[in-house]
């Protein structure tokens, strides 16, 4: 689904909270966009790609996030318009150039627009970007529904050309991937051309050279800028109180925890004694304003998404004005009211409430809870899984041989994409995979423990990383591996595209974000020009690939790549389209006879793959499976047979 | 645009199964056949990591006036459409009520633990056993068998659409279907989608009336 571009000015349209971001920059004349994947933010940048135009918007998926800060602020420092967008652990990657851009300041309206993840439903971090905006001292806005991440994001530039500086937008994933009503505003026409001009002063902010020195002067403006926003931010309708006038219980609350609040509130019927301060402008926040609600109200309560950030800043200015408004009660992280970790909903916020005013929040009826008791044990644990014909399973299950036949303990270190379930989950990867942290850390762990043999330890070394990742942080820590020596061996597997996002493009694939055509860059050649062994292979030659990691792991000495090649099973080319039919030939299935202790169904694990218990064999789920043949090798009978499936 | 009349504000459609089978695609749809017809929709929803062969999960909120939570609370589902049988009973044990009223596609989705022979899957007769217990009004489906028919078992999906259209409770109908899919769609896939939906909603209706 997407914004239709037939729509325009005033039309009424069902938008995720992504496209309304992306709605609204477009609505702000945006001319440069550039982001990295990740979930939640990647729809951001996907629907901005399909609004590109020669001299009107230039739309980019960069190697990482901190390139793509530096491509918007390049825009930005050239008079134009920009945006770059990421997830909530893409802002520490872009943070060391934040943290000097701030200093320089932007002339283009310039937003930095960043997707928490609270509850890590696609993530494995809970880190909150928010802090960031405090760190490094710029405005920080989080829109609380559809219509006003749309509008809050229209508005962020004309705020950031107001204090030349550039202005943060940041969203969660009931957010960014939940999906409201949005009226549309007028697309501008194209804005004006890029020139960066630098030849003036170093104090000419209109012409001098971009540069955050002298610092500590710059840092003085910087704060003025901040101070600026503060003041402008005293009268932003992007902040609303909704109750009464002298509410009993005042809650403070931003983003989607807004939303919930309101239907807490709801739920327990308790709109005549709850007020909602919600506020958009989350850092900093305006002091008179929030100053002027807290003298209506003896109990506050703070709920937010994941850290207290809202709530330090409001005791802060409470402890500042205690004289004037008096002494207050505080609910929220801090205390306990609200759990400090994990996301929010309706429930934990509607009990909290009731906890501080005394109210039950609606039980269901006992006969159908009890109804409710003697079921439960009816469903099983439906765990995450690699996909039917994706080569992760096929690149794992060669690693779990080959670890195996070599019997020295040896391990894989993991990295960030959908192979990093190998670490997360039990039905995927064999066990083989041990650590997992962020991207590009795999070769960077594996860089360290290649280098302890000194020590005495002896277990192969296995990393692994995918070709988006390759680009975005492993170099670094290839290099070093090579340079140090380390005994790695380094597997690439190279399903080609960002597939766990989406399939966007990256440096590897000869089309950009626009689908214009671009130079390629060779993961091989990138290898093998770091002077290292570099082979590659296809991850459904089972066999070949175990014998070549068995061949490397006893060669040993310092980095070797293995390169493993073969399209997502959900990519455009392969979705729906099966090259081989399956099925088991019973008479060669010996069932539980067999002694390979059900290999394909207990071990192997692919959802297309049953056990018939009724016949005690294997079986095809002809609508699961994705055709791709590598189950057949893994059979010791030869039970599991492959034709080629005729052309659809 | 005169306000839609809604049997319940918000009214809650939780719509589950499992990753691949074109749950977020049939919350889309659904979701923009309501805004089409005036009211005001949010859907909440996971995807990314989350669907990788796991539960997947849409929770509608359909108004008149105002966006709601994308998190429906415990136990305040109106209407749950399970593309998965499982999936039914574990939407119904967090947002199930007296008052619910469930669609089920009976085409299993094994989860890894069944295969590995770690877990039990409940035999058909038990899950609507369970179902029917914990539910107003009940309808069960072979979705994806009629998908298969039509060439493609992702279908099944939009034949449970049309089976919530079917059973009445929301002001939708095929027409606004049709131009919905017409405008989301390759023409090429119209067809197979109408005569899908067509198939859920001629299957509701027998099975409401059957029902009493």
């Amino acid at each position: 689904m997407s914004i239709d571009k037939q729509q325009g000015e005033g039309a009424e349209v069902l938008l995720m909270g992504n496209e309304a971001i992306a709605r609204g920059a477009l609505e702000a004349g945006v001319q440069v966009a550039a982001g990295y994947p990740g979930t939640p933010s990647s729809e951001i940048i996907e629907t901005l790609s399909r609004y590109a135009e020669p001299g009107k918007l230039y739309v980019e998926w960069s190697a990482n996030e901190k390139v793509a800060m530096e491509v918007a602020a390049a825009a930005s420092f050239s008079g134009l318009r920009s945006l770059c967008v990421m997830k909530q652990n893409g802002v520490n990657v872009a943070s060391d150039f934040l943290l000097h851009l701030v200093g320089s300041g932007t002339r283009g309206g310039m937003l930095l627009v960043s997707c928490d993840d609270p509850g890590a439903l696609s993530s494995v971090n809970e880190g909150e970007s928010r802090h960031f905006a405090r760190l490094m001292e710029i405005p920080l806005l989080e829109p609380a529904d559809f219509q006003e991440a749309k509008e809050m994001t229209l508005w962020a530039f004309t705020l950031s050309e107001e204090i030349r500086n550039i202005v943060m937008v940041r969203s969660v994933t009931r957010m960014s991937h939940a999906s409201g009503n949005v009226v549309l505003g007028a697309l501008p026409p194209s804005r004006g051309k890029a020139e960066f001009l630098c030849d003036g002063k170093v104090s000419d902010p209109e012409r001098g050279p971009m540069i955050s020195a002298p610092v500590v002067e710059k840092h003085r403006l910087q704060q003025e800028k901040i101070r600026k926003a503060a003041t402008i931010f005293e009268t932003s309708p992007f902040n609303a109180y909704a109750g009464p006038e002298r509410p009993e219980l005042l809650i403070i609350t931003s983003s989607a925890c807004r939303l919930y609040s309101n239907e807490a509130v709801s739920l327990l019927a308790a709109e005549g004694r709850v007020g909602i301060l919600k506020l958009g402008t989350t850092w900093p926040i305006p002091p008179a304003y929030v100053k002027k609600h807290l003298m209506a109200t003896e109990k506050v309560l703070i709920v937010e998404e994941v850290l207290p950030f809202l709530e330090e800043q409001v005791k802060i200015l409470a402890a500042e004005q205690v004289r004037e408004i008096g002494f207050k009660t505080f609910y929220g992280k801090n205390d306990g009211t609200l759990p400090m970790s994990g996301e929010l909903n309706p429930d934990l916020v509607a009990a909290a409430i009731g906890r501080i005013l005394g109210i039950a929040p609606p039980a269901i009826p006992a006969v159908y809870g009890e109804k409710l008791r003697m079921y439960a044990g009816l469903v099983p644990r439906r765990e995450q899984t690699f996909c039917p014909g994706c080569p992760h399973r096929a690149a794992y299950w060669s690693i779990r041989e080959a670890l195996q036949r070599d019997g020295r303990n040896g391990f894989v270190c993991g990295d960030i994409g959908c192979y990093a379930m190998a670490v997360l989950f039990q039905a995927a990867g064999f066990h083989t995979a041990k650590t997992l942290h962020a991207m590009g850390s795999g070769i960077g762990l594996a860089s360290g423990f290649g280098k302890l043999g000194s020590f005495g330890m002896d277990q192969p070394v296995l990393a692994v990383c995918g070709d988006s990742t390759f680009y975005h942080a492993a170099i670094p820590a290839l290099i070093n591996a090579v340079h140090q020596n380390a005994n790695v061996i380094f597997l690439v597997l190279d399903n080609s595209g960002t597939a766990m996002t989406g399939f966007q493009s990256h440096p590897g694939l000869a089309v950009n974000a626009m689908g214009d055509a671009v130079p390629m860059v060779d993961i091989a050649a990138i290898c093998g020009a770091m002077g290292v062994k570099v082979v590659s292979g296809d991850p459904f030659a089972l066999r070949e690939t175990r014998e070549t990691l068995n061949q490397l792991m006893e060669e040993g000495g310092g980095v070797k790549v293995l390169i493993l090649k073969q399209s997502c099973a959900l990519s455009p080319e392969k979705k729906a389209r099966k090259q081989y039919l399956m099925r088991v030939d019973e008479h060669l299935c010996r069932g539980d006879a067999c002694g390979c202790n059900r290999l394909c169904t207990r071990i192997f694990r692919c959802p297309g793959l049953l056990w018939d218990r009724e016949k005690g064999k294997a079986q095809i789920d002809e609508v699961i499976c994705a055709g791709c043949g590598v189950c057949s090798g893994i059979c010791p009978a030869e039970a599991i047979r492959c034709e080629e499936a005729p052309l659809s | 645009m005169t306000k839609p009349l809604l049997a319940k504000d918000p009214y809650n459609i939780i719509i589950t199964g499992v990753g691949g089978q074109g749950n977020v695609m049939a919350s889309r749809v659904l979701a923009n056949m309501l805004v089409r017809t005036g009211c005001k929709a949010t859907i909440g929803e996971t995807f990314g990591m989350s669907q990788r062969g796991g539960s997947v999960m849409s929770h509608i909120r359909v108004s008149a006036t105002t966006a709601w939570s994308p998190q429906i609370p415990k136990g305040r589902a109106d209407l749950i459409v399970a593309i998965e049988p499982v999936e039914a009973l574990r939407v119904l044990a967090d947002y199930g009520n007296p008052a619910v009223k469930i669609l089920v596609n009976m085409r299993p989705i094994y989860p890894v633990g069944v295969i590995t022979g770690e877990a039990e899957y409940p035999a058909p007769e038990k899950i609507r056993e369970a179902v029917t217990s914990l539910s107003a009004l009940s309808c069960f489906f072979n979705a994806t068998d009629e998908a298969v028919k039509l060439g493609n078992p992702v279908l099944g999906n939009i034949v449970m659409i049309g089976a919530v259209v079917g059973l009445g409770v929301l002001p939708v109908n095929r027409e606004v279907f049709e131009t919905v899919i017409r405008e989301g769609m390759p023409a090429s896939r119209v067809e197979a989608n109408l005569h899908a939906f067509a198939i859920g909603m001629a299957a509701v209706t027998c099975a409401v009336n059957a029902d009493g």
